[in-house]
């Protein structure tokens, strides 16, 4: 029996006790200088149909690469399988020919990835990427194969789908993005979806709308899901089964409700220890001491400009009239999603953008300083990066990197320069011998910790971390904000805490201030924003967040698509203010415009 | 879009400029001496001084440069010193020849180049892609003068496949055109190598291959398109690189376009006719460049011109 003849009779054999498709003992290795390197050992699940199975994990876990081996897409030869089978249909995918796998992909098996930004080519229109998904596999008409391209955007609540199948993709947001993914996923109604972490790199109320989304036609379709991702929240959330993964090997197998209840394997009980959640924050003593750095009626435009001599056409309205303070010793922390001017304000911190308004660091205002001034104002705020990799000159040892604020600002001489990095390393909990290596000898973790320990170097009295451990596994994450916390008690200084998410900012923060399109729509201490959330903003954004308990009944929200609106004005007009009102002990909100 | 081209334009205008005052500059400076070539070796004083003074040579360099814009911008490029023809008519004449080679060379080299970069691609790290990039470095290494002998050596003297030298029909092309078509073609295929295998290794064409897409379709639809925007603005600034290029290979083919008439003006610093070739070429660069950037967003829409 041939594969397409196999599709015919699938739907009638295929009940719920009979798996759609049975992995055992699959193993799969990659080829370096030293032999072949285990990625996948022994890994054996069954899918039914309509089910859910979650594989989570952190970094290196080997489910991704688990995702790619059922879909015959891995990297070979580097990458291969080298033993067990993944049968699907009668047949073993991994000894299935090119030419019979990819009748089996985008038609019977689907994938959606991580990264919508890249993952639709940039060249194509939507439509046409589509229509090509279909006509792929069924021979169908153009007409017929774009008609049914609008249905199943359509089908995945985009607005106009008609517009979008003329778009190109760089004109839509990045929820739109995985929506156009799914709908090309979903046009050839698949047994099995893998979702490869869908929703990672989406903000957290877009999150919600794609997990909607999916839920929704998982029901209408009964497509079976293999949902591959790092958030026990989305776990908790979405999954019938889950499977945990570490170093490439199961770690354990159970039914949701079961796992979270009951864990069995210690690495289980740690990862769901580390999870953040919301509402643990421990209540905090109000610090109320003097304000290390005050913004005040802060605004930064950057302006568009066009025609025949550069005339301004629109201004990006990324910040508008932001105030707030930081006091010494606080944790102050900064939420919102992508492109609500949460890093501008970090960048106008420390001199990088340009502002109207009032900047002061240690009651010195920073407008109008000269240059050497400036710097000398540089030292009392230092910043660490989400992305620590690309903040760490790979050609610089570890060492250097840490002592070259030192440098820069011409304190101590090489040997007192090394010692206060040796020093510093011992404090962020590495050790010193390790000051002549590279970065990249490190792990994730420890090369945030090495970025720490660099902002560390000139004692400044502020710390800003943008999104400083969003990249980090959640145990890792856990490991950092503690470390975070410790240094804190110790030297004393404030941090500037920017992050988009909920609940670890609601477990490290004193005050927190929420920002959407530039602006703060409400500000108070942790307590009174998480506890008390009074702009409707601030509650969607938490609604939102994924809760690691499957026990946790969500209050049904309206299925939204509703795009965030735009930053973008003509010169001349001015957005909207929001006048922010104290509701009592501080606690400012916005008022309804 | 037309703002755009406006404010090109009038930046090219500029360009120009510079580049006529600079090549204006240079001659200027320049120890050999134009008039010894007009007069001869046996002139006397009074007959050289005769005609510095009547060709205006005598003038301090501002004036030269002043009178010599002026007659630009009405369209007179001088006259030669030693043929007394207009420059313009001469260039006029020679340029279909020019461009018929540019425009044979720039085919051969983009069929070569590309289909070289784009197999060493798909096959890389295998032999047959460690062969194309020997060769691709072998021609890029090659001078012109080597290439051009060697193809006229080989096809035109021992096998007898095309001409020796001249100018009139296709089989006088072939050689010439090839010559600087694989010259070229070593730029290309390594960089659309290198292009390409940036995109292969983009997430769009896992996207490609997980919605079960030929291989061919993959390659042609996919990655192609996106591999050759760098590409094209190469062919922009390729054309600058060319005419260096076509002074040596019109000489040794014989072929009647403005880089042998560049040539032998250089010889006999026969200023007028060196400063209209520059100034054609310069042209002729700026427009590539332009029309480079004219064509990108119509392959990727996210480029915008403004």
């Amino acid at each position: 029996m041939t594969l397409a003849e196999a599709t015919m009779d699938a739907g009638a054999a295929t009940s719920p006790q009979v798996p759609v498709l049975r992995v055992e003992e699959l193993c799969v290795a990659a080829r370096t200088e030293g032999g072949l390197k285990p990625l996948v050992q022994d890994l054996s699940f069954d899918l039914r149909k309509g089910e859910t199975l979650a594989i989570a994990g952190e970094s290196g876990s080997g489910k991704s690469i688990t995702s790619l081996a059922i879909m015959g897409l891995l990297p070979q030869p580097a990458v291969r399988v080298t033993g067990g089978s993944i049968r699907f249909d009668g047949h073993d995918l991994t000894r299935l020919s090119e030419a019979d796998l990819r009748a089996v992909r985008g038609d019977r098996i689907a994938m959606i990835f991580q990264e919508p930004m890249t993952s639709l080519n940039p060249v194509m229109t939507v439509g046409a990427q589509l229509a090509e998904a279909i006509r792929a596999h069924d021979p169908v008409s153009r007409t017929e194969a774009r008609r049914r391209a609008v249905e199943a955007l359509r089908a995945v609540r985009l607005s106009e789908p008609d517009r979008r199948m003329t778009q190109y993709p760089h004109e839509l947001s990045g929820g739109m993005r995985q929506r156009v993914m799914i709908a090309m996923a979903l046009a050839l109604r698949p047994e099995v979806l893998i979702a490869d972490e869908p929703t990672t790199a989406l903000d957290v109320t877009v999150q919600r709308e794609v997990l909607d989304l999916l839920r929704d036609l998982q029901r209408d379709l009964g497509t079976a899901i293999i949902l591959i991702t790092h958030d026990m929240g989305v776990v908790a959330e979405m999954a019938d089964r889950v499977i945990v993964m570490r170093h490439g090997r199961q770690v354990e197998t159970a039914a949701t409700a079961e796992l979270f209840v009951r864990p069995q394997a210690d690495y289980t009980r740690a990862l769901l220890a580390a999870v953040p959640r919301m509402g643990q924050g421990a209540p905090r003593m109000p610090v109320t001491t003097d304000p290390i750095a005050r913004v005040e009626d802060v605004v930064v435009r950057y302006p568009l400009r066009g025609g025949v001599l550069g005339r301004v056409t629109q201004n990006v309205h990324a910040v508008e009239h932001v105030s707030f303070e930081i006091r010494k010793g606080e944790t102050f922390a900064l939420v919102g999603e992508s492109g609500c001017g949460k890093s501008t304000i970090a960048r106008a911190l420390v001199g990088l953008a340009p502002h109207q308004g009032r900047i002061e660091i240690a009651g010195q205002a920073m407008e109008g300083l000269d240059p050497p001034a400036l710097k000398a104002m540089r030292r009392r705020v230092q910043m660490v990066f989400q992305d620590p990799m690309a903040a760490l000159n790979p050609r610089m040892r570890v060492g250097e990197l840490i002592a070259e604020p030192l440098l820069i600002h011409g304190i101590g001489n090489a040997a007192q320069r090394r010692d206060r990095a040796a020093d510093l390393m011992t404090r962020v909990g590495m050790e010193a011998s390790q000051l002549d290596r590279y970065p990249h000898e490190f792990s994730g973790g420890q090369r945030q910790r090495i970025c720490i320990a660099r902002a560390l170097a000139l004692q400044p009295d502020l710390i800003i971390a943008d999104e400083s451990v969003s990249a980090l596994d959640v145990s890792v994450q856990a490991r950092v904000l503690e470390l975070l916390k410790a240094l804190q008690a110790e030297f004393g200084m404030s941090y500037l805490f920017i992050s988009h998410d909920m609940a670890v900012v609601d477990n490290i923060s004193d005050r927190v201030a929420v920002m959407y399109l530039g602006q703060i729509v409400e500000m108070g201490t942790h307590q009174q924003v998480f506890g008390d959330p009074r702009h409707p903003y601030t509650r969607r954004l938490i609604d939102a967040v994924p809760v690691p308990d499957p026990a946790h009944r969500r209050r049904p929200s309206p299925r939204l698509s509703a795009e965030t609106p735009s930053p973008l004005h003509p010169p001349g007009r001015e957005p909207p203010r929001v006048v922010l009102e104290d509701i009592g002990e501080g606690h400012l909100v916005g008022l309804p415009t | 879009m037309a703002a755009y081209l406006i404010r090109r334009l009038v930046q090219s205008a500029l360009i120009l400029l510079g580049v006529s005052f600079i090549t204006f500059f240079l001659l200027y400076v320049l120890p050999a001496d134009p008039v010894r070539q007009i007069a001869g070796r046996s002139a006397t004083a009074e007959t050289v001084e005769n005609i510095r003074q009547q060709l205006g040579l005598d003038r301090p360099f501002v004036v030269q440069y002043a009178r010599y814009m002026g007659g630009l911008v009405q369209g007179d490029m001088g006259r030669s010193y030693l043929q007394k023809t207009q420059v313009a008519e001469l260039i006029w004449s020679r340029l279909p020849a020019t461009l018929l080679l540019m425009a044979g060379a720039i085919i051969c080299e983009l069929l070569l180049g590309l289909t070289m970069g784009i197999v060493a691609a798909l096959r890389r790290g295998r032999a047959l892609d460690q062969t194309l990039m020997i060769i691709s470095f072998v021609t890029v290494s090659a001078p012109q003068f080597v290439v051009s002998l060697l193809l006229l050596y080989v096809f035109a003297v021992r096998l007898g496949w095309f001409p020796i030298g001249g100018y009139g029909t296709f089989a006088h092309l072939v050689l010439p055109a090839l010559t600087l078509g694989i010259l070229g073609s070593g730029w290309y295929s390594r960089m659309m190598r290198s292009s390409m295998i940036d995109v292969l290794r983009a997430d769009y064409i896992r996207t490609a291959r997980a919605k079960g897409l030929t291989r061919a379709r993959i390659v042609l639809r996919h990655a192609l398109p996106n591999a050759i925007l760098p590409v094209i603005a190469m062919i922009g600034i390729d054309i600058g690189i060319f005419m260096g290029g076509i002074v040596v290979v019109e000489s040794v083919f014989g072929w009647p376009g403005i880089g042998q008439l560049a040539w032998q003006a250089i010889q006999r610093v026969d200023i007028p006719i060196i400063m209209g070739v520059t100034l054609v070429s310069a042209c002729a660069i700026v427009l590539g460049n332009l029309l480079a950037d004219l064509i990108a967003p119509l392959i990727d829409p996210r480029i915008r011109l403004r």
